[in-house]
C-alpha cells in the first residue's frame, strides 16, 4: 500500500504538527510583545532608543535564522545555563520574529491618518489616551493581515528548530524516514501537514482582510 | 577563538564562501527563469495549465525550504533521482525561489495599466510587439524592488543548505568549530559575517533599484 509508512506513523506526525504549531505560536506571541517594544522605541524613543531599535531590526533581519538559533543555543551553553533546547528554539523564533513584527506595526502606525492624532489632541486627549484609544486600535486593525502572513512565514521557519533537536514536524519526518527507509513517504507526509496548516492560516488571513476592509469603509 | 585557527582554516572557509555565492547565484538565476516562465504560463488561455501552475506556487510557498531540500536530496534516490548535495541545493533553491519570483512577475504584469495595452492595440501594434514594447518594460520597473528583496532573502536561505551537507560557508565553519572546539566563537563570527553580507547586498540592491527606476522620476513631472 502506498504511503503506508506515513499512515502507520500518523499519530506521531499529528503530535509533531502540534509541537510545530505550539512552538510557532509561542514564538509569535513573545515576538509580538518584543515587537511592540521595538516599534515604540523606533517611533518615539528619541535618538538613542530609536537607534537601538533600528540596530535590533537590522541585526535580526540580517542574520540568517539558522545562525541565530545556533548562536542562542551555544550562547546559553557558554553562560553555563542548562536550559532545555525548547527555550533556545522558542527564544530564537521570538527574537527574529519581533524584528519583522516591529516593522509591520511601524508600517501600520504610519498608515493611520495624521488627522486622527491631531483630532485626538484637539479634543484634549492625553498622549497616553491618544495612543491607547486612537492610534493603537487602528494600527492593530491594519496589521492583522500582515501579522497572519508573518505567522505563516514563522511556521515554515520553525522547521529549522529541528536542528537543535526539537521533535517537531521536520525532525519527526527525518526520524520516520530513517526508521522506515521510506524517505519519500515521510517527507511528503510531513510536507502535507505543513501545507494543510498553512492553507488554513492563509484562509484565515483572507477572511480577516475582508472583514477588516468591510469595517473600515464609509 | 584565536586568529590562527581562522588562518589555518582560511582555505576551506574561502572555498565555502565560493560555494555559497555559487549556490546563491545559480539557484536564484534558475528561480528567476522558472518564475518568469510560470508567470507567463499563468496568463495562458489554457485553464488546466493555469490551475497546475497555481497549485505549484501554493505547494512551494506552503512548505518549508528545509522540507523541500530533504525531499529532493534524501527522498530523490527512491524515485531514481540521484543528486550530489550541491546539485540538490542549487536545484532546491531554484525551485523554492521560483514560486516567489513567479508571484512577483505576476504582480508585475498586473501592474501594467490596462489602458496602455488598449492604446497599443488601438494604434495597431502586433501582440508580440505589445508584449515586448509595452507589457515587459512596464512590468520590469514594477518587479525590480521585490526581486532585489527576494534575492536578499535567498542569500540568507543558502545557510540552510549546510543541513544537507552542501560544503558552503556555514558547513565549513561548523566543521572548523567541531574540530577545534570553538563552537561559540565560530557561530559569533558567522553572525557578524552574514549581517555584514546582507547589509552590503541590501545597499547594492537599493542602488540598483534607484538606477533602474530613475527614468520614472525624470518622466514623472509635467512634460
Amino acid at each position: 500500500m502506498p504511503l503506508q509508512a506515513f499512515f502507520n506513523s500518523f499519530g506521531y506526525f499529528a503530535q509533531a504538527a502540534g509541537v510545530t504549531v505550539a512552538v510557532s505560536l509561542a514564538g509569535i506571541a513573545i515576538g509580538f510583545i518584543i515587537g511592540i517594544a521595538v516599534c515604540i522605541a523606533r517611533v518615539s524613543g528619541g535618538r538613542w532608543l530609536g537607534g537601538l531599535g533600528a540596530v535590533y531590526v537590522s541585526v535580526f533581519r540580517g542574520v540568517p535564522l539558522l545562525v541565530q538559533l545556533l548562536f542562542i543555543y551555544y550562547f546559553l551553553a557558554e553562560l553555563g545555563l542548562d536550559v532545555p533546547a525548547l527555550v533556545a528554539a522558542v527564544g530564537g523564533l521570538a527574537l527574529a520574529s519581533a524584528a519583522y513584527q516591529a516593522e509591520i506595526l511601524r508600517g501600520a502606525l504610519n498608515a493611520v491618518p495624521r488627522g486622527q492624532e491631531e483630532a485626538a489632541i484637539a479634543f484634549g486627549f492625553s498622549p497616553l489616551d491618544t495612543w491607547w484609544r486612537i492610534l493603537l486600535p487602528q494600527a492593530l486593525r491594519i496589521s492583522v493581515p500582515p501579522l497572519i502572513n508573518e505567522f505563516i512565514l514563522l511556521l515554515k521557519a520553525s522547521s529549522l528548530v529541528s536542528v537543535v533537536g526539537i521533535a517537531e514536524l521536520t525532525r519527526v519526518s527525518m526520524n520516520v524516514a530513517s526508521s522506515t527507509y521510506r524517505p519519500l513517504e515521510a517527507y511528503v507526509g510531513g510536507g502535507l501537514f505543513y501545507l494543510v496548516i498553512n492553507l488554513g492560516l492563509a484562509a484565515l488571513g483572507n477572511l480577516a482582510e475582508r472583514r477588516l476592509a468591510a469595517g473600515s469603509g464609509p | 577563538m584565536s586568529f590562527d585557527v581562522l588562518w589555518r582554516y582560511a582555505p576551506s572557509l574561502i572555498s565555502g564562501f565560493g560555494v555559497t555565492i555559487l549556490c546563491w547565484s545559480i539557484g536564484s538565476g534558475l528561480g528567476l527563469v522558472l518564475g518568469a516562465a510560470i508567470a507567463l504560463g499563468r496568463r495562458a488561455p489554457l485553464s488546466p495549465l493555469r490551475w497546475l501552475l497555481r497549485a505549484y506556487v501554493e505547494l512551494i510557498r506552503g512548505t518549508p525550504f528545509l522540507m523541500q531540500l530533504f525531499l529532493l536530496y534524501a527522498a530523490g534516490p527512491s524515485i531514481g533521482l540521484r543528486l550530489s548535495a550541491t546539485a540538490a541545493g542549487v536545484i532546491g533553491l531554484g525551485i523554492y525561489s521560483s514560486a516567489y519570483f513567479a508571484e512577483i512577475f505576476r504582480a508585475g504584469f498586473a501592474a501594467v495599466p490596462k489602458g496602455q495595452i488598449d492604446a497599443a492595440v488601438s494604434i495597431g501594434m502586433a501582440p508580440l510587439d505589445i508584449l515586448w514594447r509595452i507589457t515587459l518594460p512596464g512590468a520590469l520597473v514594477a518587479v525590480v524592488p521585490p526581486i532585489v528583496n527576494t534575492l536578499i532573502v535567498m542569500s540568507k536561505e543558502t545557510v540552510v543548505l549546510s543541513i544537507i551537507t552542501v560544503p558552503e560557508l556555514m558547513y565549513q565553519m561548523q566543521t572548523m568549530a567541531a574540530e577545534t572546539f570553538t563552537a561559540f566563537d565560530a557561530i559569533f563570527a558567522m553572525a557578524v559575517f552574514y549581517w555584514l553580507l546582507v547589509e552590503v547586498v541590501s545597499r547594492l540592491g537599493r542602488r540598483l533599484e534607484r538606477s533602474v527606476t530613475a527614468f520614472m522620476r525624470h518622466s514623472a513631472g509635467p512634460a
